[in-house]
């Protein structure tokens, strides 16, 4: 499995990698809770049949 | 940050594609649905798009989502249409690339996903943990249908996708039977505690309509997991050839 570690970040450090992973989970839920759980009306309205056809819970 | 620049990249990519199928699906299985439901919303007279910002000015005021009057003010909407729809794509591929960033990094951890036949098993994965873990206790709902309380559920459906991924985690790659049983209890944890429901099941919509839907949104998804991880994985695939081959290169 070297090549696993070895292609998406070239000789990285573990934490550092760990970190930058975290640092993308992170982004990614941080996205995913603007768009499906904020409860700000104007990004609900905007994203209101997404929202319902994802199965985010709405209203 | 070159992993971190590479994570991103790739789920931006997956996020694009998958969201735009889904877009694509949405408009022919789910959305329609959701416009009929809008007819019984509005021939009810009540339509409580205002409820979520009421409960955030006044949290401690209402118990219940349908206690909140929704007599104010709608605020902006897309026009409905093809304003309607091009906001539709646009949450969907954000949404996508934002699921694709916590399955591209989550997957790293384990050693990434190397092909996109393996991809298309972490899209298994992501399907259960996000979309039908959460839908048993809270199922796809259509707009005029009544609900409990909106932070109570928002806050089972993350707990519930967190429990159930983490209990996936420790049966995939923590090769234990204590562990394992742990993973069960966590998957089924959540409901056990259970789902906030509503007071009242009363709904103007009927039950037909509202099967259909979930159907809809159960098989639309499943599909958008299944493309996701599958896009994911091929990416990544090729990704690491390319860079095998710059790396043969240089040499």
């Amino acid at each position: 499995m070297t090549t696993a570690s070895a292609s998406l970040g070239a000789s990285v450090s573990a934490q550092s990698r760990h970190m930058q992973l975290a640092m993308a989970a992170l982004l990614g839920v941080f996205i995913l809770g603007f768009v499906g759980f904020s409860h700000i009306e104007a990004v609900h309205n905007a994203a209101h049949d997404n929202r319902h056809s994802m199965a985010f819970p709405c209203h | 940050m070159t992993l971190f620049r590479n994570v991103v990249f790739v789920a931006a990519i997956a996020g694009l594609v998958a969201g735009i199928a889904l877009a694509c699906m949405q408009a022919y299985a789910t959305v329609p649905l959701i416009l009929q439901a809008e007819v019984y919303e509005t021939a009810g007279g009540g339509h409580d798009h205002g409820a979520a910002s009421a409960e955030t000015a006044a949290p401690a005021a209402s118990a219940t989502q349908q206690a909140v009057p929704a007599e104010e003010e709608e605020g902006w909407a897309p026009a409905d249409g093809a304003e309607r729809f091009l906001y539709n794509v646009l949450a969907n591929v954000v949404t996508g690339i934002g699921f694709a960033l916590v399955l591209v990094a989550i997957s790293e951890f384990a050693g990434g996903i190397a092909s996109w036949r393996q991809g298309v098993f972490w899209g298994l994965a992501g399907f259960g943990v996000f979309t039908l873990a959460p839908g048993l206790g809270l199922p796809p709902e259509l707009p005029a249908m009544p609900a409990a309380d909106l932070n109570a559920r928002q806050v089972w459906w993350v707990a519930t996708a967190v429990a159930t991924g983490a209990g996936l985690w420790l049966i995939a790659f923590r090769k234990s039977l204590p562990l394992t049983l742990l993973a069960v209890a966590l998957i089924v944890a959540p409901h056990i505690v259970g789902a906030p429901q509503p007071d009242s099941f009363e709904s103007p919509i009927p039950e037909g309509l509202h099967h259909q839907f979930v159907v809809a949104v159960t098989v639309t998804n499943l599909v958008f997991w299944l493309l996701l991880g599958a896009v994911v994985g091929g990416l990544r695939g090729w990704f690491s050839g390319e860079a095998a081959r710059l790396r043969d290169s240089f040499a």
